[in-house]
């Protein structure tokens, strides 16, 4: 018995909808069958909240008297520098900006403590931030130096717009070298001194809509603590990434583009982030709803753990190197009990996005649907699936003076 | 006058294998314990040792283990975390010679134990939402 978006949001509406968690999901399944739970839910949650590099904000900071034109000029937010290749008090601030000053790696491996992503956060809880900037002058904008305070709450437009979040799937990192390694994995230590993965699992947005039937171009999500929305696929979008049984894949594979207004965001959702010797990140929560259409759909939410695989990769030479070999694959319950074999010796694992908060988040968005205040959407168009052909592609170098 | 005191020793590379607690004890006449004992990821020796002896005979101890260019850290430094900061990710676990840090296999909640701690500072900057502070 199949079930359109239209009549599960008539049951959101009227309080009626059955909505539980991607976690919640797997002992309905396997108690009551597929069909039998495809009848009875309406909704399952998923949830993540990891460290997302391609993720960013839009700002339209008003004009000033008299104007300037920030774009083509040089702005920086709490000293960290802004897009401004765009309109004249359009700016956009991204994650892994850090200020000019910041010593990087040369004091090996960088503290990386303050980036975009913390000005993001900050923005977000409401805090001032310094906006100074140098513009050029024209005859309509005349004015070359700026610096000012500006405020979430007194600024045109602040968009969060990440065009790659919530990739499905994800490596788990190891390192094979003999020295401690600082990776956007986080710090690997030497001779598989620990193994590091990044993925909520079974309650991953992706995980439980594998081949992209529910979710696309235009659903409603929960995004930051607040409303968002796919905007579109995410940058790296790779569904021809080979596949289980399940269908789930067993490399790095879909991606989303996601936007919001950062406006109605939380500062606890949006997390400036700090990867020792890598760069500055944020954190991001993303809480996506499965509307259960039909039993195949109810059957992908029931993924479990083990019924999901990654791949082992080497970060002391084979990532770097863009050499292809992996060291094998693991399924996240093993990840998730602590240790590993790799290579035939144990490795304590650990994760970077945090399972707890995706339980959170998954059971916030289950309570604004509950309550009727969260309505699903029907995307205007589908991601990219398996026949579109879209592949991951290198950079194969073309020298420019060969 | 006998005094006990508990601290945390680093061992720079070079000095890893030699001998250094065995003269400790031998030359200055100091009791110990060993409370823990670990090689970091920068390849540097740390070790936690309780000494017991006379006031003097510790003086000089200490003395010899800084001429020999052991960095000294008085267990008294206290690591805290911020419980607001904090995602429960879990980066620490793995990274904790100590291991303060104990995930609750259900729930997934890393919980943080100060008595385990030897504010070796690991954590501090391994910690991506920087939850871990170090106080003096
Ligand atoms: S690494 Fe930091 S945020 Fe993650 S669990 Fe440990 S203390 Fe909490
Ligand atoms: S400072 Fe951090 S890493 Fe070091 S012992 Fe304490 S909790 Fe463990």
């Amino acid at each position: 018995m199949a079930k359109t978006i239209a009549e599960i949001n008539d049951r959101i509406s009227k309080g009626q909808a059955v909505v539980v968690t991607a976690e919640e999901i797997i002992d309905i399944v396997t108690e009551k069958g597929a069909e039998e739970a495809a009848r009875e839910v309406d909704v399952v949650t998923t949830g993540t909240f990891g460290p997302m590099c391609s993720s960013g904000a839009f700002l339209n900071v008003g004009h000033t008297k008299p104007r300037i034109k920030l774009g083509g000029g040089e702005v920086y937010l709490n000293d960290v520098p802004a897009y401004t290749g765009i309109a004249a008090v359009d700016l956009f601030i991204g994650a892994t900006a850090v200020p000019d000053d910041d010593p990087r790696n040369k004091a090996y491996p960088g503290d990386f403590n303050y980036g975009g992503g913390h000005v993001i956060e900050e923005l977000v809880a409401g805090n001032d931030i310094r906006l100074t900037a140098r513009a050029y002058g024209t005859d309509c904008y005349p004015r070359r130096r700026l610096e000012t305070w500006i405020n979430i709450a007194d600024i045109n437009e602040a968009t969060l717009f990440n065009i790659r979040n919530a990739y499905q799937n994800y490596n788990v990192a190891v390192n094979l070298s003999d020295r401690t390694i600082y990776t956007y994995m986080g710090v690997l230590k030497p001779h598989l001194g620990n193994a590091n993965y990044s993925t909520s699992g079974q309650l991953s947005p992706l995980f439980n809509d594998p081949l992209y039937k529910t979710l696309g171009i235009g659903t409603k999500i929960l995004l930051g603590g607040g409303i968002g929305y796919i905007a579109w696929h995410g940058t790296q979008h790779n569904p021809a990434a080979p596949r289980l049984d399940n269908d789930v894949p067993r490399r790095p594979a879909g991606t989303l583009a996601v936007i919001g207004d950062l406006k109605q965001m939380k500062p606890e959702w949006l997390r400036g982030t700090s990867m020792l010797g890598y760069g500055t990140t944020i954190t991001v929560c993303i809480g996506v709803p499965i509307p259960i259409l039909n039993e195949e759909i109810v059957r992908y939410t029931a993924v479990r753990d083990r019924d999901i695989v990654a791949a082992i990769v080497d970060y002391s030479d084979v990532y770097p190197q863009g050499k292809p070999d992996v060291l094998g694959e693991i399924d996240y319950a093993s990840l998730k009990s602590g240790q590993i074999t790799v290579q035939g010796q144990e490795v304590p694992t650990a994760s970077l996005s945090s399972y707890p908060k995706a339980v959170e988040i998954a059971n916030l968005l289950k309570k604004w649907i509950k309550a009727g205040e969260f309505l699903l959407t029907e995307p205007v168009a589908p991601l990219p699936g398996v026949e579109s052909g879209i592949r991951f592609k290198n950079l194969e170098d073309r020298p420019i003076n060969g | 006058m006998p005094v006990s005191r508990r601290i945390v020793l680093h061992f720079p590379r070079r000095l890893v294998d030699r001998p250094i607690v065995y003269r400790l004890i031998k030359d200055y006449d100091l009791e110990f314990n060993i409370l823990k004992a670990s090689v970091t990821p920068e390849e540097e020796g740390l070790m936690v040792l309780e000494l017991k002896g006379d006031q003097k005979d510790y003086d000089q101890g200490i003395n010899y283990l800084n001429e020999a260019g052991v960095q000294i850290q008085a267990l008294s430094q206290n690591v805290t975390r911020n419980e607001i900061r904090c995602t429960h990710c879990g980066a620490c676990i793995t990274i904790c010679p100590t291991a303060a840090f104990e995930l609750d296999k259900k729930t997934r909640v890393v919980a943080f134990d100060n008595d385990k701690c030897i504010a070796c500072g690991l954590c501090i900057k391994s910690c991506p939402p920087r939850a871990m502070e170090l106080h003096f």
